[in-house]
This record gives C-alpha cells, sequence and structure tokens, in this order.
C-alpha cells in the first residue's frame, strides 16, 4: 500500500473525530472525539517517517503521544471539577462566561 | 491482493467501524470501549509501518492509560447523577457538513500531489534508532517532555483533590 492510502485513512479518521467533537453534548465524549483525532494524526506522522525512512517523524509521534496522555489527565481533572461545581458535565449547560 | 494490502484493508475496515461507533453509540461506557478498539487497531497500523516501538508505547500510554483514565472519569461523573449514561448529539447536519467538507478538501489535497507508493528499505532496527536520536539529538525535548508530564500530573491531582 501506498502513502496516499494511508493519509486518506488517517483523513478519514479525522473527519470521524471533527465529527463526534462537534455533535456530542457530553464533555467526556467531546474528549474522545479529541482523541480520535489526534490518533489520525499521529497515523499520518508515522506513515511519513516510514516513506521516508526516517526515524525523526516516529519520535514526534513519540512526543505527540506523551503530550496528548497529559492533555487527557488534565482534561478529565477539569471536568471532574466542574462537575463537581455545577453538577453537569453537558458542555452546553457550562454557560457561566456567557453575556 | 498481497498479505500488506490485505493486512491494511481489514486494519483499516476495523479502525474506521469502531471509530464511528465511538461518535454515533448512546451508550458513553460503550463509547469508551469501541475508543479502546480503535486505538488498539491504530497500534496494528503503526506495525504494519514497521513501527514496533510506538505500537507497543501505544497501547501502553493510550489503550492502557487513556482508557483507563476516561472510565475513572466517567464513573466519578455519571455515577452520582444515577444511571444516567446515556448521551444525546446535537447539531448532526453541521458535523455532517463541516466535517465532510474537512474530508473532501484533505482528499482532494492527496489526489492532486505525488506521492511515494514504494517503501525504501530502512536498513536499521528502528526501535535502536529512536533510542539513539532520542538520548543524543533531540535530548532536551526528552527531557523537557518528562518536566510537561510532571507538571501534567501535579495540575491533574492539584484539580481533582478532594474538597475540603
Amino acid at each position: 500500500m501506498g502513502l496516499g492510502a494511508y493519509l486518506t485513512l488517517a483523513a478519514v479518521l479525522f473527519a470521524i473525530g471533527l465529527f463526534g467533537v462537534i455533535t456530542r453534548r457530553n464533555t467526556i465524549g467531546i474528549l474522545l472525539g479529541i482523541e480520535l483525532m489526534l490518533n489520525a494524526v499521529n497515523i499520518n506522522l508515522v506513515a511519513f517517517a516510514r516513506f521516508n525512512a526516517d526515524v525523526v517523524g516516529m519520535i514526534f509521534t513519540l512526543f505527540t503521544i506523551s503530550i496528548t496522555v497529559a492533555e487527557v489527565a488534565l482534561g478529565l481533572a477539569i471536568t471532574i471539577l466542574v462537575f463537581r461545581i455545577r453538577r453537569t458535565v453537558v458542555a452546553d449547560h457550562l454557560d457561566l462566561l456567557k453575556g | 491482493m498481497t498479505l500488506e494490502a490485505m493486512t491494511f484493508w481489514a486494519l483499516g475496515a476495523l479502525l474506521l467501524a469502531s471509530a464511528l461507533m465511538v461518535v454515533l453509540t448512546k451508550n458513553l461506557f460503550h463509547s469508551v470501549l469501541y475508543l479502546a478498539l480503535s486505538l488498539t487497531v491504530t497500534a496494528g497500523i503503526f506495525l504494519a509501518l514497521d513501527a514496533e516501538f510506538l505500537a507497543a508505547v501505544q497501547l501502553l500510554l493510550y489503550a492502557g492509560g487513556v482508557v483507563t483514565i476516561v472510565v475513572f472519569a466517567i464513573v466519578v461523573t455519571e455515577r452520582l447523577v444515577g444511571a444516567r449514561i446515556t448521551q444525546t448529539s446535537r447539531h448532526i447536519v453541521t458535523g455532517l457538513v463541516v466535517s465532510g467538507a474537512l474530508l473532501v478538501a484533505v482528499l482532494g489535497f492527496l489526489r492532486g500531489v505525488p506521492l511515494p507508493v514504494e517503501r525504501p528499505p530502512l536498513g536499521v532496527d528502528v526501535t535502536r534508532a529512536i533510542g539513539q536520536v532520542l538520548l543524543t539529538e533531540f535530548v532536551l525535548p526528552f527531557e523537557l517532555l518528562a518536566v510537561l508530564l510532571l507538571v501534567g500530573l501535579l495540575g491533574a491531582l492539584y484539580f481533582a483533590r478532594p474538597e475540603e
């Protein structure tokens, strides 16, 4: 399979993740969509690294994976905190900053 | 059809199907389980791309770590309000239009550029090469990453600490 096949797969995965981010109402559901999008980007990076025979792209993927884990841990901690204060994790109900 | 093509199509179909289930299923807990499946299949795609080390990292950090954290978050936030674990979606038409437009744009771009079809031979052990480059050329970002993870850990602990 050529590079184009992997990039197409990643593009479809990214679009599915974006659809999830837009349509989900639960904050945790939105985070899951973001995970899918980041995953698509990782596939792109690894595919480019492999088809250029250059491991630097794979190292970049290593960094994005680690940073994503930190991001998810913080995002879910914020979700738990918001839930304690507002008793809801539905994103539409979190409108404290609305003027 | 070669073995590699069959592997790619099988993994790709499974990945896209599980990803669709992540964004479409009503039950949030099932959604997380499908996410675990799609992250595991992604590790398989990394294997198909000769990145064994990244496949292991993907399984350990994503499929192991992230899914566990998300399950914890669901248990903490949903159990307290009863058995309401279902979730609804909104703006489905907007979501379809935006993600469809993005997909068409990216695929249109991909059709226009020449992309390599054959993989160049690697010549070296990928895991060994990653280790060597990571601890020589990229040692500073590597150490910064450790600091970032520490800060993230402390921040998460601070936010989720028990109420006084």
